[in-house]
């Protein structure tokens, strides 16, 4: 099987600071990969990195697309790559107001990516985008509202709506549940599992939160200071983990 | 169907002094289709760690473990994903799953991921948890909501929703009442008949005489002291 995604020694300087160094993997169609780490420890600049956001210092980021097969998405034509950010990927941001247009109804924002890609019917995007609301939990009464007019946990579930809208092959997501309120997480959980389960759809999900890991990810990369120290399946990484840092990472989390 | 050879396990605790403790050394058992293999020794001995490193749970430090052809101890992780769906099926003594999700669907998921249709999945979950008396006005509820012994039977439907060829079950009848008990154990008959090889760990001795062919003192494969 050709993997969707595969990463092959992705590095990111800052100056004299590592970013991240030397990251490799392959993601396969329907998998979901969590990315652990503390604050600091390069997650994210390798996630801007993977999702186009981010310029790496050297690397590949390979995507099986749809019309062409493999594809290295770094030396993509910006065209090629801003098509593809439409399309077959998305990505749900920490913060709601980086991925919504927060002056556009929730409607349009979920429109707004449809239209991106062809639809020009009002009626069918409309219906559209009723739909995701409903999916994401959102009352369609509200479709006309302002993200601004939403609490954070509507932000961000109308952010995963317009992101999935499309029919996404691959999502990146940064810290998806982070701050928002537990029952609104488990929701957020539950849909996410749902939509890996029908669509088949990969994802990358980097959390500092091990409870959604366990439950939303297969595999498990752990990061310290900008290196990948341990990957594996999940439950194994987290039930007997190998490297030192993962064990002090484990061993530190509070039991509820 | 389930092979193990010389398989040994070492932890090695990197924040309590680097502390390297051996728990294990050539293991090894083969259980064939149809057959339950029940893992005896007392507690401590290394019962659930052995089963942990026939599921992939826990990283084996060396030898072989065959689950359906595939070797775990150094397959892939997309492979062992795979295994888990459709051949390798695990009872734990804990139910966990996702806040929120209703009973009937934590059933249901094990089936619906190996591409069963909706009505059918849902319809065999209902099956199963009539069959293991949850009472249908708590089949719309979290399962975290229930009881330990209502947890536990959940987790055993959820467990045998899917007909895995090779099944591990962790203390199965553990924290359950005497008809509840009888409905496992019926069960675990069940799944023998249709060709199921099963790893077992059972206090209950009644229960372990009853579904199990062969027992296996984990003991005996204890580190010799150095």
């Amino acid at each position: 099987m050709t993997p969707l995604l595969s990463v092959h020694d992705i590095s990111k300087h800052y100056g004299q600071r590592i970013g991240c160094a030397e990251v490799s993997f392959d993601l396969y169609p329907g998998e979901v990969m969590g990315i652990v780490g503390e604050s600091g420890s390069g997650k994210s600049t390798l996630l801007n990195c993977m999702a186009g956001q981010l310029a790496p210092d050297q690397g590949k980021v390979v995507f099986d697309t749809r019309a062409d097969g493999p594809r290295d998405t770094l030396i993509m034509s910006e065209p090629e790559r801003r098509m593809l950010m439409r399309t077959d990927w998305a990505l749900v941001h920490q913060n709601p107001r980086d991925g919504l247009r927060m002056g556009v109804s929730a409607g349009g924002n979920v429109g707004e990516r449809l239209m991106a890609v062809g639809a020009r019917n009002y009626g069918t995007i409309r219906a559209k985008a009723i739909d995701w609301l409903d999916k994401v939990e959102i009352d369609e009464d509200r479709i006309d509202d302002r993200p601004r007019a939403f609490s954070g946990g509507m932000q961000q579930r109308l952010q995963i709506a317009r992101n999935l809208v499309t029919g996404p092959r691959l999502v990146f997501m940064d810290e998806p549940t982070g701050g928002l309120d537990v029952s609104v997480q488990a929701r957020l959980l539950d849909l996410l599992r749902s939509l890996v389960r029908e669509l088949g759809l990969s994802a990358i999900i980097v959390t500092h939160d091990l409870a959604v890991v366990r439950l939303l990810a297969d595999r498990l990369m752990v990061m310290k200071s900008g290196y990948v120290v341990e990957t594996g399946l999940t439950d194994q990484v987290l039930d007997d983990p190998q490297h030192d840092y993962t064990q002090l990472l484990v061993s530190s989390v509070l039991q509820v | 169907m389930i092979t193990v050879e010389n398989v040994s396990k070492v932890f090695t605790l990197h924040n309590q002094g680097g502390a390297v403790i051996p728990v294990m050394e050539h293991a090894a058992l083969s259980v064939e289709p149809g057959e339950c293999v029940a893992l005896t020794g007392v507690s401590g001995a290394g019962k659930s760690t052995l089963m942990r490193m026939i599921y992939g749970n826990y990283l084996a430090a060396s030898g072989r473990i065959e689950v359906g052809g595939l070797d775990v101890v150094g397959a892939d992780p997309r492979e062992i994903l795979a295994l888990r769906r459709h051949t390798l099926g695990y009872v734990s003594q804990f139910l966990r799953v996702v806040p929120r999700v209703p009973a009937l669907d934590v059933v249901a998921e094990p089936m619906l991921v190996v591409g069963m249709g909706q009505e059918a999945a849902r319809a065999r979950a209902r099956d199963l948890l009539t069959r293991l008396r949850i009472p249908e006005t708590l089949w719309g509820l979290s399962p975290l909501t229930f009881s330990g012994g209502e947890q536990q039977r959940v987790n055993i439907a959820r467990g045998f929703a899917h007909e895995y060829p090779a099944m591990l079950l962790d203390e199965p009848t553990a924290s359950l009442d005497g008809v509840n008990r009888e409905t496992v154990l019926t069960l675990i008959e069940e799944a023998k008949d249709r060709g199921a090889a099963i790893v077992g760990i059972f206090h209950d001795v009644v229960a372990r005489n009853r579904v199990a062919d062969r027992e296996i003192d984990v003991s005996t494969f204890a580190p010799a002291a150095a």
